[in-house]
């Protein structure tokens, strides 16, 4: 049942090497023998890619294709649970005129040649789409070109289709073509960029739902995770995990409880140069269970971090400081417009402030990594979002060359933006060196969930001004929350107008597509939060908590004015000025927003009577970024039970405007999890701090949705053949203000906090009495 | 010293009396398919039949299951084409697919005991199951699948 490691053994890399010298001549690519860094196929049981037949063809970094006709695409993307590798493989397999039966994918293990290895911000389609198109594009032209000798024909005169190349009444396989063929065709980056695609009527793949190939082995237990990896004589690990998430030192250790548990070898302290883990002490024992166990038992005390103190309400209490401090914080470029003249002038305006709590991620799969040296190399096994990030961190823990780590791939047990952030990978790392061994750690879900990068808690507050026929003039959005992108990858910062350096994950969504005039947006970031924790990137990230306030805003705007909600926002989508868009990947700008808000609004009977207590809300968004807007809306409609202030959500109506569908069923599956999580993090999640730590941290009581909280769920997408953009996080933004406008229309509270608790809702309609 | 069954198999194994059954199967059987979510039996991702009821691996001590029957996902059907498993691929129900051998069990428990559930029965006994991928959605649908599948089945059978 182990995962072999054999497969990459020396001897296969040299045989590989020598078959593809032998076809490609001179080819740049002869170097990088697929095997050489092959991971993991997710069809195949047990992940280890099978082997290739005869020559390989290389046209490309991306794929090869070997002489049975055997296509294999290279993912550098993170498979959790987005069938991502499917669809990349889809867009390569469609222009390359493959045979889908005949295409495998692989995903990648570290490799300076992948460049940047990064599974997040739902840019995976968008970021590949256009490579991995051309890429199948040069396939398919070196396969015509090596075909037509081989016909004895002219290449003008052949067309490549289902893994063949014709030509009149003739025809040649791929797998004919690579084994017969002279194939020295290679392309560089540059001649890549530059090839033609097919256009959109042309796609035989893209746009069609497959089986995604991740899928099987997920049914019948022999998918492979980081947990489940195993190397010969690996001992186990669970940390102690210390009182503050940064600055803890180990004052003693007593392991001496721990002794009596059958298996417990020792405890590390662990001393980590790149400051990853300061504190961290490591349990080690014979089986994972010990570990656990013993773990329990073994007593550490330290001197915390400054933090240990800290509280929710503290974290919160200090953003709201912040952003009373008129100075704090980044203005984005948004355009220009004097927001302070338009205030002043106004005839009215309105001020709101609204909140939301931590979140925990609480992927399933707890955080896990095992981690050994072995012929030079330090190999870290370990599902991972952003490799790319946590190398030269590792590098730095290691005291040893990034280019002596490889970090193999495994499946992903829920991603949802956890392992962007590897600092997991460190403290198997630092076990492992210290012992001389192969070290597997496992975090308990407790540990996981105190270990969390939080989904910082947020305070923001908006203005909105009007003039006396009720245009809205000027807006102003002030959002204060911990900043991941500062705290875990600064060199990822923007510039704001002034220069400085603001965390654009944290605070997109705030420049939105609305005309309203002026407008300013101010980045904050919440120091006492970043001291705290490790900020995360959490599902949707900044517009899980920009578009609650900016979505729960444009609906009190709307009631300021006594128009309709549906009608206000369609009033300033106008598409105008610096809301156009732009060619390639914002064509047609808010008026694509005014789209998906008119059709949700449709589909959802808008404006139709509702029984008592029952509501319907609206909320939109485009997705995570203006660079890659997704246009979404969404209508939810709810009953609240008003002695108890209990919501429940009848139904959720969405519609999805992302371009380009590559894979209509996995984009719809990432559309009901997106929104089901935006519903779950408005009901029925949130912790808070208190102490320096989370105070929840398992089940019994962080209690995210369940399935006899499901509503019915009306999801469709525009059809479209503009730029593919991003589906995995889109949802999410927009259900938490639907349900919070819903609520409004429902029994005419405004709750302006996330989560919503039943509590919340009966205080307000209480206050309201 | 604990004697059980597991996917057919007679077993017997050295953990101590209270390691939990999930580690027994998992590091000592190498039956990776179950797994560990919560720990404390409210997640369900470690569930497996003992003596055909669906029971979590996670809280179940090794010497509770003495002489018992094990069945883990990958015992659940030779194939694994147990109409539950062809239900789950034919409505591409995994994500992330962590919990799903979890969910899987369980929704073979529920279809012993309601073989025509309703909505509500799917509700009460998939409660303790939790996908964090949300694919709640399919899992209802695929569990209805599933069930015309094995009532079509019984009746041919």
């Amino acid at each position: 049942m182990a995962r072999p490691m054999s497969p990459r053994g020396s001897d296969r890399i040299v045989s590989r090497r020598a078959f593809v010298v032998g076809i490609a001549g001179a080819c740049a690519t002869f170097g990088f023998a697929r095997t050489a860094s092959a991971a993991m196929d997710p069809a195949i049981p047990g992940g280890v890619p099978p082997i290739d037949i005869g020559p390989l063809f290389e046209p490309t970094l991306w794929f090869t294709i070997d002489g049975d006709g055997i296509v294999t695409v290279n993912i550098i993307r993170a498979e959790m649970g987005q069938h991502v590798g499917t669809a990349l493989a889809r867009i390569l397999a469609d222009e390359l005129e493959a045979d889908w039966d005949h295409v495998r994918i692989t995903h990648v293990d570290t490799n300076p040649k992948w460049g940047t290895m990064v599974t997040g911000g739902s840019w995976s389609v968008w970021q590949t789409w256009p490579v991995f198109s051309r890429a199948g594009a040069a396939g398919r032209m070196a396969l015509i070109d090596a075909a037509a000798p081989l016909l004895d024909v002219s290449p003008s005169d052949c067309t490549a289709r289902g893994g063949m190349v014709t030509c009149g009444s003739l025809a040649i396989s791929y797998g004919s073509i690579v084994r017969r063929g002279k194939l020295d065709r290679h392309y560089t980056p540059d001649e890549l960029a530059k090839l033609p695609i097919k256009p959109a009527a042309e796609r035989r793949l893209v746009g069609r739902s497959v089986l995604a190939l991740d899928i099987p082995p997920k049914t019948n237990g022999s998918a492979r995770y980081g947990i489940d990896a195993t190397q010969p004589g690996m001992v186990h690990a669970r940390p102690k995990i210390p009182p503050t998430r940064n600055g803890s030192k180990v004052v003693s250790v007593d392991d001496s409880a721990a002794r009596a548990v059958k298996g417990y070898i020792r405890s590390l302290v662990l001393d980590d140069p790149s400051d990853t883990v300061p504190g961290w002490v490591m349990v080690i024992a014979e089986t994972q269970y010990a570990a656990f166990r013993a773990a329990d038992l073994v007593t550490v005390h330290w001197t915390p971090g400054p933090t240990a103190g800290v509280s929710e309400q503290d974290i919160l209490d200090h953003a709201a400081q912040q952003i009373a401090q008129k100075d704090s914080g980044v203005v984005l470029d948004t355009g220009g417009g004097d927001t302070t003249a338009a205030f002043t002038a106004a005839h009215s305006r309105l001020q709101q402030t609204y909140t939301t709590a931590s979140v925990l991620h609480f992927q399933l799969e707890p955080v896990n990594a095992l981690a050994f040296e072995q012929d030079g190399v330090f190999e870290i096994h370990t599902g991972n979002q952003w490799q790319s990030l946590v190398l030269p961190t590792l590098a730095k823990a290691l005291e040893r060359p990034v280019t002596s780590i490889v970090m193999r791939t495994y499946l992903i047990g829920g991603g949802f933006g956890r392992r962007l952030n590897g600092d997991y990978a460190v403290p198997a790392s630092l076990a492992a060196k210290m012992l001389g061994r192969p070290v597997k750690m496992l975090l308990t879900r407790a540990d996981d969930a105190r270990f969390d990068s939080v989904r910082s808690p947020s305070v923001q507050t908006l203005r909105m001004a009007f003039d006396a026929d009720g245009q809205v003039t000027a807006m102003e959005h002030d959002a204060a929350a911990g900043w991941p992108t500062q705290v875990v990858a600064p060199a990822f910062m923007l510039k704001g107008q002034s220069g400085a350096p603001y965390d654009p994950f944290a605070i997109s969504g705030a420049d939105n597509w609305y005309s309203v005039g002026a407008l300013r947006v101010r980045a904050i970031s919440n120091d006492l939060a970043n001291a705290t924790f490790r900020p995360g990137w959490l599902r949707s990230v900044g517009p899980g908590w920009t578009n609650w306030a900016l979505e729960s805003f444009m609906d009190e705007g709307a009631h300021h004015l006594t128009a309709d909600p549906v009608a206000f926002r369609l009033k300033l989508l106008t598409g105008t000025g610096r809301n156009a868009g732009s060619a390639p990947n914002a064509v047609g700008g808010a008026l694509r927003q005014a789209g998906v808000v008119r059709a949700v609004a449709k589909r959802a009977g808008w404006g139709n009577a509702l029984p008592a207590d029952s509501g319907l809300g609206i909320a939109t968004s485009f997705g995570q970024e203006r660079d890659m807007p997704t246009w979404v809306a969404c209508v939810a409609r709810v009953r609240v039970d008003r002695p108890t202030g209990t919501v429940t959500v009848e139904k959720l109506t969405i519609v999805v405007d992302a371009g380009t569908i590559v894979d209509p069923d996995s984009a719809r599956a990432q559309t009901e999890g997106g929104a089901l999580w935006g519903l779950s993090m408005a009901l029925h999640e949130g912790t808070a701090f208190q102490n320096g730590q989370v105070t929840d941290t398992n089940l019994d009581s962080y209690t995210p949705l369940r399935i006899g909280r499901v509503p019915a769920l009306d999801i469709s997408f525009v059809d479209s053949t503009e730029v593919p953009v991003g589906l995995g996080e889109p949802a999410t933004t927009v259900v938490g203000p639907a349900i919070g406008n819903a609520i409004f229309a429902a029994v005419g509270v405004r709750l302006r906090h996330l989560p919503i608790t039943p509590a919340a809702v009966a205080a307000a309609l209480a206050a309201k009495r | 010293m604990t004697n059980f069954t597991i996917n057919g198999r007679i077993v017997t194994v050295d953990a101590e009396a209270d390691t939990p059954l999930l580690w027994v199967i998992r590091d000592e059987l190498g039956l990776t398919g179950t797994k560990f979510g919560c720990g404390i039996g409210l997640c369900g991702a470690c569930t497996v039949h003992v003596g055909g009821r669906a029971t979590r691996s996670c809280i179940t001590a090794v010497s509770a299951v003495q002489n018992a029957v094990v069945t883990t996902i990958e015992g659940l059907d030779p194939a694994g084409k147990h109409p539950v498993q062809s239900a789950w691929l034919a409505l591409q129900v995994p994500q992330c697919g962590y919990c799903q051998s979890g969910q899987i069990m369980q929704a073979v428990a529920l279809l012993t005991d309601f073989p025509s559930p309703t909505d509500q029965d799917i509700d009460a006994v998939m409660a303790g199951n939790l996908c964090r991928c949300m694919t709640y959605v399919r899992i209802r649908a695929a569990i209805k699948q599933a069930a015309v599948a094995m009532g079509s089945r019984a009746k041919d059978g």
